[in-house]
């Protein structure tokens, strides 16, 4: 489903952030890639929805070259994915009900769709009596829960979770954890970045590890070791 | 199309009312922008009236002869309009007339009175005044067609080289006022554009991070972009009801202050008259800046 194929990241002036990376994660996967802060975790997420563009090498999605994809297939892509970040990337702006429902309009969904699918992706994730406040007015673990909302409601193909519990306690951090392994469950590719050894040992599935900006294991059901 | 126009108009009424302080502040400056524009409007009627009046008084004199007859200077009359296209108007003044009017301009004036009744009979001279369309060339050019022509034998004296100079200098205000108020204008507008599109990108450039996770949804450039246009359409639809209102109140106020000053013009008639131009400017100035501004700064952070 996402293929690396010898990926090398340079940042000007001759910052190299991934250096000849390779893997392939098929459909339905549950993957941590796991390394230390610097190690390139971030940039493989930027790669994944075409974000940037490697120096050397290419990513596929699904066969596609993201080099030679058009933005309109960017854009598609970028619809099937969904991403739940550290920094949570909610529309300050919105309310919790419009930050969900923004991705189904940006899917096009009609409003009886979205009058339907958002209140019960907000009840499931248990923001059900916070649909009218905005992000600024929730906590960190309700902001990361409207991330995963947000993720969930288009039913996507593939979650990209980029340090999903860095800010959060341990409570927190096992519920979003719980969520994303009932995701993967139904279905949907789980792609984990992380550097919580704790989450990633528990989890025991599939492990890639980053060091200096290059794979060095990659293990069907692997532990964190750095 | 139509479901995702209404979301952007949503988008951008919603984002318009959440934000009142960045709105008010976006729309007042816009408004001073608009009023900038149509003051120089109103200056530029301004001016032009007052080139029309200085320009109408100017004119060149021809006397005749005492004695010649009126059909020979009726008919001189009809020979000059055919010497340039250049020329306004020509106007026969009778020595009855030039009298009448001279006694009446100075009726109080006991000297000059005096000096009539002194005289005894009608000084004056019959003439024919002639005005053009205001460039000195055309006053000299006139002039020496008038002492070359064949009828120059009926002339006693055309009166243009003591008006010369007053010619060539108000010739040269008029076109200074013109050429530098125009300048000053367009030097004005674009620093108020510039005022507007700052004004804009501060407004915008608050919702960076907001336009990345846009893109990061899959959110396709009309969709990102959209909400901000639309903002700025009403930013601009705003700022022309306020400034329709307020040059409709102000020109009213003044209409009369400034008719002391330049007696014959009415600021509220030159108002009325061209109000679908100051419609049309305010709203193109006001929806375009506010638009173009929006435009250009929201594709800035599309390259994501």
């Amino acid at each position: 489903m996402i293929k690396f194929e010898k990926v090398t990241k340079i940042y000007p002036p001759n910052t190299a952030v991934l250096q000849e990376v390779s893997f392939e994660i098929e459909e339905g996967e549950f993957v941590s890639i796991v390394g230390k802060s610097g190690a390139g975790k971030t940039t493989l997420t930027r790669l994944i929805l075409g974000m940037e563009e490697p120096s050397y090498g290419d990513v596929f999605f699904k066969g596609k070259n993201l080099r030679t994809a058009s933005s309109s297939e960017i854009q598609n892509i970028r619809r099937s994915i969904s991403g739940i970040y550290q920094d949570y990337k909610l529309l300050p702006g919105k309310t919790v009900y419009e930050n969900v429902a923004y991705v189904l309009e940006v899917e096009g969904r009609g409003y009886g769709e979205i009058k339907q699918e958002v209140p019960k992706v907000l009840e499931l994730i248990g923001l059900q009596e916070k649909t009218n406040n905005f992000p600024k007015q929730l906590s960190g673990g309700e902001q990361q829960r409207l991330a995963i909302a947000r993720a969930l409601v288009s039913k996507p193909k593939i979650i990209i979770a980029d340090e999903p519990t860095g800010n959060l306690d341990p409570y927190n951090t096992y519920e979003v954890v719980f969520l994303l392994e009932k995701i993967n469950k139904a279905g949907t590719t789980v792609i984990l970045l992380t550097h919580d050894r704790e989450t990633v040992n528990k989890l025991g599935k599939r492990v890639i590890t980053l060091v200096g900006g290059r794979v060095i294991r990659d293990e069907k059901q692997g532990q964190f070791i750095i | 199309m139509f479901t995702s126009f209404t979301r952007v108009f949503k988008f951008a009424i919603n984002d318009f009312g959440r934000n009142k302080g960045i709105s008010i502040a976006t729309t007042f400056i816009l408004v001073v922008a608009i009023m900038l524009a149509t003051g120089l409007f109103f200056f530029q009627g301004a001016a032009n009236y007052l080139t029309s009046q200085i320009r109408d008084k100017i004119d060149i004199t021809a006397y005749f002869l005492d004695g010649t007859s009126e059909e020979d200077i009726l008919a001189a009359k009809d020979k000059i309009i055919g010497m340039s296209p250049d020329i306004r108007s020509i106007e026969y003044v009778s020595r009855d007339q030039a009298f009448a009017v001279f006694s009446e301009k100075h009726q109080d004036n006991a000297v000059l009175q005096r000096a009539l009744e002194e005289v005894g009979d009608n000084p004056f001279l019959p003439s024919l005044n002639i005005t053009t369309n205001g460039d000195p060339a055309q006053y000299e050019e006139i002039s020496n067609a008038l002492e070359t022509s064949d009828f120059s034998n009926l002339i006693y004296k055309v009166d243009y080289t003591q008006k010369k100079d007053t010619i060539e200098k108000v010739y040269a205000i008029t076109s200074n006022i013109n050429r530098y108020g125009l300048l000053a204008g367009v030097i004005l507008i674009i620093l108020s554009i510039l005022v507007v599109f700052n004004t804009v990108k501060l407004a915008i450039d608050s919702s960076k991070e907001e336009i990345s996770t846009m893109r990061i949804v899959g959110a396709s450039d009309w969709f990102v972009r959209g909400p901000f246009i639309m903002e700025g359409i009403i930013y601009g639809l705003l700022a022309f009801i306020v400034c329709i209102l307020l040059t409709a109140v102000s020109a009213y106020l003044f209409s009369s202050k400034i008719a002391i000053v330049m007696p014959g013009f009415s600021l509220y008639g030159y108002f009325l008259t061209n109000l679908w131009i100051f419609v049309l400017i305010q709203l193109l100035f006001g929806v375009g800046v506010g638009v173009v501004s929006s435009f250009i700064v929201v594709k800035k952070y599309l390259d994501i």
